[in-house]
């Protein structure tokens, strides 16, 4: 094709790449989530903002932790730290297919030459309360994204229902940079006069991290942090909406949604510690979901999640 | 006469759900278009990952008017009769026809419906459809309300004959319905009309797409057996996968691979697992070596490369997966065999720290329960009690491979490898391959011995373990999957003809699990006792019983401490009567000697008559007969699974009413017999002859109050008949009682079949109740003859008919 984009050359390239495209299609390119999370839909630029009326249309790189990933950096392409790139409009919009398939382009993936698939692949976030249906992508029957239409958040109906999009950069740029082992691929452009791999970058950190979660983190800590994350979550939501200081209706959604965050992230390192059995997982699963559903009942009833009609979330629950 | 086109166009639906949905298509269009009074000579449905197709030929080009004549009331009728058969029809008076009849005049509605166009019916049927279409799972986009499996794009609608194609005009939720269609996503992404089905499937054809699954199905076979003969390979034979692989694609290109020979050495399964599973590939087997040395991937489109970059990406994807196998598989073989004394000691170690159930403790507590229950039941399944304690042992060791972690699938058969390759004994490798089957009603039962054990072992301790904490089946929810358990066993013993009392085996281990709160109700019991023996100096039998057995099953945890006030109020209410044995039942330790059945019936007994306290009674009840209560839902599991073998549910009734019915294999013998007798001339004559004694002598004994079984006396004979039917009886117990003995069902009825001329013989000349008591009393007598042998074989009352 003529106007085919030269190879991109590093991993951040084709990140740089991605929030172009994204941005010059209308996305807010937004920054990563402060917090640790276990993948882009937990920043609240998704999980929230996939609730209520409001039109919406972001992007963003989100690093996500996966502590039972960790492969001390060995794995060619496990990592328990990672990079997701998000994308997320409500309402979707008819031609995302087509506006996804433009982003494998940007990047270099040319569907003349390719085979790109749409295959069967429904999303649920049993943390979350949240399902959707869609596909993951495959180009030469390498899974590339996760392509979901939104069904319900944090128990709510997504109305109108949002399209998510969410690469998996580093398995993503491997084999658009044709890279074998993830520890080998450029981070920044190879002809820099300070080429960095991205095991350069990330190596030691992938080892100090694995032996961490899989030995280091202290797991009495880690319980007692789970309780005190779950406490808190509801001990915000528990004040009452209006704000005697400033004399406004202040409902502290988001913070209370850290809360739920953290949580989700220590049971994740308790769960890599191997501490937790098969039945309590179900539980302490199900503690994370009702902290998710309380922060998405608070957010419906704030300004960002509220339906332009006015009506609150009493209406969709 | 017309034809119709149907094209609901959208984005990627499910391969898996694409021909549930062609049907469904076919048949509410089809059936929507007849109700409303058309007619259609032929149909056909069709499907591609992004589209839904019904085409439709000699379709009729308008209904049928219709003429419904509705009779009302009298012309004379009261007016608010009238008014309401008005109101009914829509009409008003004057539009009624009065007719004449013999009462005067009658109203009569006519309602004439004029014939409506075809396209006006097919756009609301389509609409319907649409809005009412039972996709396994739908969603809504955007900013909708419509449902479909994945977001619909449009709508091709189109009635054609000789004379051109018209589009039937319908708008559903803004998708506007036209005459046009998309080519391939990639190759041919223009949109284009068509005038009839035929033009449809051609330019469908020239823009990359292949409407026909079949056709799609029958072009990847061919293809894939084409490159791999050009190769002297074969492939791998799956019509699961090639349905899939046909669903995937619109214009399927299959390309050939090669594996690299760095992961020949991996098990067949964990290539064709992890290529099928992971990356929908066909498996490629060289005939000479006998291995999966290639793949096979359809692509969904053509390169100017021919497939080159494709197959490279999907040559890349699968090393990296397979490399992951190999690393599990080299590892897992470390462990399997780092020590010889004690194989796969790591993962057994492993397994202490995974919970099974909180309530039943880890892996490693479980495997310990059916290693010891293997080696019980080794004997009855004529298995090596070592063997079946070592493999009960190792036999889910491989759960904690790499390899099943990756692909729980290959559960079972890792152990199967890892086993042989430590070099453990190899019915111990094939007990860890086999002992989770069979798992539904079709698939293969073990045989080989140990296995035998090993897989009745898991499955019972699965089923005694959550009727111990009572974590039974209830309606559809069954999470524990203990329906298939118990069809499982069911398969297991009578696939191997075991012989064995469920019952004792069940028993032990419920009450063994149930150990909770044992010894504090023990004593709370013991303290009560105390109180009563001082205090009380009259109490009834059946209640010193109840508490008596209370105890013993408070030893063994069955009581709780809430069962332990019902006993206490059995106790009270019972105070009065008068306590013969208390200090016997008092000296008694507990559990050792007593029946186990009369602990259960005493306590019931008590039980019943505490009708107020029923809600605890039941708790009670549920508790002490938990063991009873598996071995009903057995019977139920057995119920369902004979049936489907064509045995009534009656003749299971009346041999499951019989004893030693936990005896499976025994009760499947006896219930083949009856099944089998019943389908002679004789049976259900004998049945007939035998509920006609059975009616009169209940209805005598009731009347009378005594049960005639004192035994008839031959001299008390009148009739030859009567005479005769002595002989009968004495020659047919003579047979029945030894073939019994040796559960030999079919002659014991045989034998029971002679009876049925000399009881008809008897019936019809010989009247019961005699004025004579003496006669009668014996005649009754004999009655309770026939009664008893044919109760001896089964339960012939339960039998319908």
């Amino acid at each position: 094709m003529a106007d085919a984009p030269k190879a991109p050359r590093s991993f951040q390239e084709i990140i740089l790449r991605l929030q172009n495209y994204w941005a010059a299609q209308g996305c807010a390119i937004l920054q990563p989530y402060d917090m640790e999370v276990g993948a882009g839909t937990f920043h609240p630029a998704t999980t929230l903002r996939s609730l209520g009326s409001k039109p919406w249309a972001a992007a963003y790189v989100q690093p996500s932790r996966r502590p039972t990933d960790g492969r001390y950096g060995e794995n060619p392409n496990r990592l328990q730290h990672y990079y997701q790139y998000q994308v997320i409009i409500k309402p979707s919009p008819p031609d995302l297919q087509d506006l996804y398939l433009g982003s494998l382009k940007a990047i270099g993936i040319d569907a003349s030459l390719h085979d790109i698939r749409f295959v069967e692949d429904d999303w649920e976030s049993p943390t979350l309360g949240a399902w959707g249906l869609g596909w993951e992508i495959w180009c030469d029957g390498m899974e590339v994204s996760q392509f979901t239409y939104f069904q319900q958040v944090g128990g709510h109906d997504c109305r109108p229902v949002s399209g998510e999009l969410t690469y998996g950069l580093e398995r993503l740029a491997m084999y658009v940079l044709g890279v074998d082992h993830v520890m080998d691929m450029p981070f920044n452009d190879p002809a820099a006069k300070i080429p960095l791999t991205y095991g350069d970058i990330f190596m030691q950190t992938e080892e100090e991290y694995s032996r961490h979660n899989f030995d280091g983190a202290d797991t009495e800590q880690l319980f007692q942090h789970f309780k005190d994350a779950e406490a808190e979550c509801q001990r915000l939501l528990d004040f009452p909406p209006l704000d005697p200081k400033s004399g406004k209706t202040i409902i502290m959604a988001h913070p209370a949604y850290d809360q739920t965050i953290k949580a989700s992230h220590l049971f994740n390192l308790l769960d890599a510690r191997g501490v937790i059995s098969v039945t309590e997982r179900q539980a302490y699963i199900g503690r994370v979901r009702a902290l998710a559903k309380k922060c998405a009942d608070a957010f419906r009833l704030t300004p960002a999640g509220r339906d332009a009609t006015g009506q609150d979330a009493e209406a969709h629950s | 006469m017309s034809d119709l086109l149907i094209e609901l166009f959208s984005e990627e639906i499910p391969a898996r759900m694409q021909a549930r949905a062609r049907d469904d298509l076919k048949s509410m269009i089809t059936n929507g278009l007849v109700e409303a009074g058309l007619t259609y000579a032929s149909s056909g449905a069709f499907s591609t990952p992004r589209r839904l197709v019904l085409s439709i030929e000699g379709l009729s080009a308008e209904s049928k008017p219709v003429r419904e004549e509705r009779k009302g009331p009298s012309a004379s009728a009261p007016p608010a009769a009238i008014e309401g058969f008005l109101r009914s029809t829509g009409l008003t008076l004057d539009q009624l026809e009065r007719r004449a009849d013999k009462k005067g005049e009658t109203l009569y509605a006519v309602i004439e419906k004029p014939g409506r166009a075809a396209s006006v019916i097919i756009a609301e049927v389509l609409e319907t459809t649409i809005r009412t279409f039972p996709w396994p799972k739908s969603m809504r986009w955007g900013s909708g309300t419509l449902r479909w499996v994945r977001p619909l794009h449009s709508i091709l609608c189109l009635l054609s004959d000789e004379s051109g194609g018209a589009v039937v005009p319908l708008n559903i939720d803004g998708i506007q319905s036209s005459n046009t269609t998309a080519g391939h996503r990639f190759l041919s992404p223009a949109r284009f009309p068509v005038t009839s089905f035929d033009d449809y499937v051609v330019k469908l054809k020239r823009a990359h797409v292949v409407l026909d699954s079949a056709e799609r199905e029958a072009a990847i076979w061919q293809g894939a057996q084409n490159l791999a003969f050009a190769a002297g390979m074969e492939v791998v034979e799956d019509k699961g996968l090639l349905t899939e692989v046909a669903g995937l694609v619109e214009w399927p290109v299959p390309l050939m691979g090669r594996i690299a020979d760095t992961f020949l050495a991996l098990p067949p399964e964990v290539l064709q697992t992890s290529m099928k599973e992971h990356q929908k590939f066909f498996s490629v087997r060289n005939p000479k070596t006998g291995r999966i040395e290639g793949f096979i991937t359809v692509a969904n489109t053509e390169t100017a490369d021919h497939g080159e970059t494709i197959l490279k990406g999907n040559q890349k994807v699968l090393s990296a997966r397979l490399s992951d196998a190999k690393f599990f598989w080299e590892n897992d073989l470390r462990v399997a065999k780092a020590n010889p004394d004690s194989p796969m000691q790591e993962w057994l170690d492993g397994l202490k720290s995974v919970t099974f159930h909180n309530k039943l403790g880890s892996q490693a507590d479980r495997i310990a329960r059916i290693a010891a229950l293997a080696r019980e039941i080794a004997p009855l399944v004529k298995a090596d009690p070592d063997l079946a304690e070592q493999a009960a042992k190792l036999a889910k060791a491989d759960l904690r491979s790499a390899m099943v972690g990756e692909f729980p699938e290959l559960q079972g058969l890792m152990g199967m490898y890892y086993a042989r390759e430590a070099g453990l004994p190899e019915p111990v490798a094939l007990a860890a391959r086999d002992h989770y089957s069979p798992l539904g009603p079709t698939d293969t039962v073990p045989s080989d011995p140990v296995s035998v054990a090993v897989a009745l072992a898991d499955k019972i301790d699965t089923l005694t373990g959550f009727w111990a904490i009572d974590e039974k089946p209830t309606g559809s929810k069954d999470p524990f999957a203990l329906r298939r358990a118990a069809l499982g066993v069911i398969r297991l013993v009578l696939g191997n003809e075991v012989r064995a009392r469920l019952e004792f085996v069940f028993r032990p281990r419920i009450n063994g699990l149930a150990t909770e709160n044992a010894s504090s109700a023990l004593n709370r019991i013991a303290d009560l006792f105390l109180e009563i023996s001082r205090g009380e100096e009259f109490c009834n039998r059946p209640a010193s019983y109840a508490l008596h057995e209370a105890r013993c099953e408070a030893k063994l945890g069955l009581i709780l401490p809430e069962d332990i006030e019902v006993i206490n109020n059995v106790l009270e209410s019972y105070s009065d009567w008068h306590l013969d044995h208390i200090d016997n039942v008092l000296s008694d330790d507990g559990h050792g000697d007593v029946n186990q059945f009369e602990i259960t019936e005493a306590i019931r007994n008590s039980a019943d008559k505490l009708g107020k306290m029923s809600r605890k009674k039941t708790k009670i009840l549920g508790r002490v007969s938990a063991s009873s209560d598996l071995l009903a839902f057995f019977h139920d599991r057995l119920k369902v699974f004979l049936k489907d073998q064509g045995i009534r549910h009656d003749v299971i009734d009346a041999c499951l009413a019989m004893p030693g019915n936990d005896d499976l294999t025994l009760l499947v013998k006896r219930a083949e017999a009856l099944a089998a007798f019943l389908k002679t001339e004789d049976g259900p004559n004998l049945l007939q002859g035998f509920k006609r004694a059975n009616t009169i002598l209940t209805q005598a004994e009731a009347k009378d109050g005594v049960e005639y079984s004192y035994g008839a006396d031959p001299k008390f004979a009148e009739t030859d008949e009567e005479r005769a039917l002595f002989a009968a009886l004495d020659t047919a117990e003579a047979q029945i009682t030894p073939a019994m003995r040796r559960e030999d069902f079919a002659a014991a009825m045989a034998a029971m079949a002679q009876l049925r001329a000399p009881i008809d013989a008897f019936f019809t000349a010989v009247q019961v109740n005699s004025d004579n008591p003496i006669i009668r009393r014996n005649r009754l007598n004999l009655l309770h003859r026939i009664r008893a042998i044919c109760a001896g074989v089964a339960d012939l009352t339960r039998i319908d008919g």
